[in-house]
């Protein structure tokens, strides 16, 4: 087998694995993962899109409010701390799931919801606030492209939000089985994603939108 | 107790533990340093003592930074063998993402320059 492989080439000094997949699949706590990262980098990709149109049409407001006069920095500092936190306490709920605590793993994951909860009830003030005003969706370009970006993370953590409570569930009716863990340690990637889009979205649409 | 003291030391920040407390440990560290990052980003936005042109760009190298705390503290990137094909896939999907943001805002910008039309111009069109 040894001798097979190393005719093949991309060998590495008589090492067993030739990085041509010699030894099989690799185990589904790889794999698994693995297939989710992909789809996360795919919705990066997705975000990327929705970031060009919106630095494209954040001056094309058309006589109508600009991001200085809509957008409030302190309302953002909330948002921001409780979606970090969030995703930190994730991590926490991972580091009991592993271990199998029922108790905690449920009280972080709960602690995880909430603050996603926090986060998504301010957004969706400012979003009611910003229609009262007359700064809906269809009053400039400008705002088009606001409301689709920051809408579509919102959406994501609503997503987010319905996919916690399945997870919760779950663990509840079913335990620590292996199959459960990777759907968890699934969603504790799509949880930090999440964060990470939204580090762009607070620097490019809220800071950079409110220099003065 | 020594054990648990190179578990510490020894382990990079992202890669998996099998101890508890170095495993909160790093996520603590990732925690703090996004905190802090998110506060500079803050001050940066706020502050009137730095050049202003700067800002923008100082905020964009920010907030990659602190995307960089996020994907190897929380999303435990690193450099062992498992995790190449993660780098792999993050490494094209950046550079995708460069592309689509670098490559629209570059082209939408030259484009609103070289359509500009003057007022005068405009006038003379409307006329025909």
């Amino acid at each position: 087998m040894t001798t097979e492989a190393a005719t093949i080439g991309l060998t590495h000094g008589g090492s067993e694995d030739t990085g041509l997949g010699h030894r099989g699949p690799e185990s589904k706590s790889i794999v698994v993962p693995y297939g989710f990262w992909l789809f996360v980098l795919s919705d990066m990709v997705l975000f990327s899109a929705l970031f060009a149109s919106y630095a494209t049409l954040v001056h094309a407001t058309d006589g109508g409010p600009t991001t200085n006069q809509l957008f409030d920095r302190n309302l953002v500092a909330v948002e921001t701390i409780a979606l970090l936190v969030s995703s930190f306490v994730c991590g926490l709920a991972m580091i009991t799931a592993k271990r199998a605590n029922m108790m905690w793993t449920q009280a972080w994951l709960l602690l995880t919801g909430l603050l996603g909860a926090v986060f998504l009830f301010i957004e969706l003030y400012e979003f009611t606030k910003m229609v009262a005003e007359g700064a809906g969706p269809q009053r400039s370009a400008f705002l088009s492209a606001f409301f689709t970006l920051v809408g579509c993370h919102g959406a994501h953590v609503t997503a987010g939000l319905l996919w916690l409570g399945t997870m919760m569930a779950q663990i509840w009716a079913k335990g620590f089985q292996q199959h459960i863990i990777r759907r968890l340690l699934c969603f504790s990637i799509f949880w930090h994603a999440l964060d990470i889009i939204w580090v762009a979205i607070f620097t490019i649409v809220y800071l950079i939108g409110t220099l003065p | 107790m020594t054990e648990n003291e190179d578990d510490l030391i020894d382990v990079a920040p992202g890669s998996p533990h099998n101890n508890i407390v170095s495993e909160s440990v790093a996520y603590v560290i990732g925690l703090g340093l996004a905190l802090g990052l998110t506060a500079v980003s803050f001050w940066v936005a706020s502050t009137s003592s730095l050049w202003g042109p700067g800002v923008a760009t100082g905020l964009v190298v920010l907030a990659i930074a602190q995307m960089g705390v996020h994907l190897v503290f929380f999303l435990h990137m690193t450099s062992g063998p498992d995790n190449t094909n993660n780098i792999l896939a993050l490494a094209f999907g950046v550079l995708i993402v460069f592309l689509v943001m670098v490559g629209t805002i570059w082209i939408m910008a030259h484009m609103n320059a070289n359509m500009s039309v003057s007022p005068e111009l405009m006038n003379l069109q409307m006329q025909h």
